[in-house]
């Protein structure tokens, strides 16, 4: 029966030869689904407010984004508003508006939204001056930043 | 000169070489999903027309600074109350919708479920909820209650589109998102324009 003999045998290797194409693939993935982190947050990373009634935003590139939050230095009170990568005044809202303006088509700037991302902790009299100057630039689409979730009691405290 | 083999390529450092670059991407990029509240601001114009609008059909929402919920000047709630508030108020239907620019007269609320209270709204249409906050008022507390405002709406709307259409609000909307048929906008737009969003914010208290 020496067609059944034991052929001597070891662990065959494991063939690695598919590791850089799943890894390709996983790259790719990330690639296509994420984008590049853009600014680097000079005041503390606001804590945003839970809402169940939320939107997705549609067209990322059509997004500006204002940040509203405590300063990092706990000894300056008081919101920060930051938009890119400085902190400005809210009289400066506008210019920043009309920079992201230009950076777009002229038929897409009515599309444009902006998503306040605001601290729950923050005061309404910061956002509504935000809005106002909003208003006054005519950008009306505004999105308050929220996470998705239905517990609004963590949004405040008495 | 000898001549030398065609070797192969030895790959087997692309796994590493591929996964340094996925590790780079993973740190350096987000994957968050920007959602939020989506308002639309009212236009500034030079020569706004002064409106008259009754009392009944305001619904006054005021909030101070520490995040007190008063509503029509004189009952204190939670923000867990205002969604079923809201809901009532807009629903009431007591009266009717205000005449058309053509000249139809105004219909009374054939969809609305409420109480029919002639002290409160009279049309969906008609109905204004006004949100007064104070400039110390905590921004968590201001989108509590714009979402609970918010809510209110989308409830109202579900079930009115439940009864006509079979079909939820939300359902209506993803579906137009996926495909954009003239029918499903006709739909949404009848919804909004029977329960549209007039929410009035005043100038906060100082």
């Amino acid at each position: 029966m020496s067609k059944f003999k034991k052929k001597k045998k070891g662990l065959p290797a494991i063939s690695t030869a598919s590791l850089p194409d799943i890894v390709f693939m996983l790259l790719f993935f990330f690639m296509v689904s994420t984008t590049m982190r853009e600014t680097d947050l000079l005041i503390k990373k606001p804590v945003l407010p839970m809402a169940s009634e939320v939107k997705k935003l549609e067209m990322k590139s059509l997004v500006s984004t204002i940040y509203v939050g405590k300063s990092k230095d706990s000894r300056i009170g008081g919101d920060k508003i930051q938009v890119n990568d400085k902190i400005i005044d809210v009289n400066d809202v506008p210019s920043f508006i009309f920079s992201e303006r230009a950076l777009r088509k002229e038929e897409e700037v009515k599309y444009m939204t902006t998503s306040i991302k605001a601290d729950k902790e923050a005061n309404v009299g910061t956002i509504l001056d935000i809005k106002e100057q909003l208003r006054d630039i005519n950008a009306l689409k505004v999105s308050f930043s929220t996470t998705k979730g239905s517990d609004l009691k963590g949004n405040y405290k008495k | 000169m000898a001549r030398r083999e065609n070797s192969e390529i030895n790959a087997g450092s692309m796994a590493d070489i591929a996964f340094l670059l996925l590790i780079f991407f993973l740190v350096t990029t987000t994957m968050d999903v920007d959602s939020g509240i989506a308002r639309k601001l009212p236009e500034k114009s030079e020569d706004t027309p002064e409106v008259t609008i009754k009392q009944k059909n305001i619904l006054d929402i005021t909030v101070n600074r520490k995040n007190q919920i008063l509503v029509e000047g004189t009952d204190f709630v939670e923000v867990t109350d205002i969604r079923r508030i809201a809901m009532d108020f807009i629903d009431n239907g007591g009266g009717e919708s205000a005449a058309k620019p053509d000249g139809t007269p105004g219909k009374p609320c054939d969809y609305c479920k409420g109480a029919k209270d002639p002290a409160s709204s009279d049309h969906p249409t008609k109905a204004v909820i006004s949100l007064q906050s104070d400039r110390g008022t905590t921004y968590g507390m201001y989108v509590s209650i714009q979402n609970e405002i918010e809510a209110a709406y989308n409830e109202l709307r579900n079930r009115l589109a439940l009864e006509k259409y079979k079909r939820s609000y939300n359902d209506l909307l993803a579906d137009y998102k996926d495909n954009a048929s003239e029918s499903l906008k006709e739909k949404i737009d009848f919804l909004k324009d029977s329960y549209p969003q007039i929410i009035s914010e005043p100038e906060p208290i100082k």
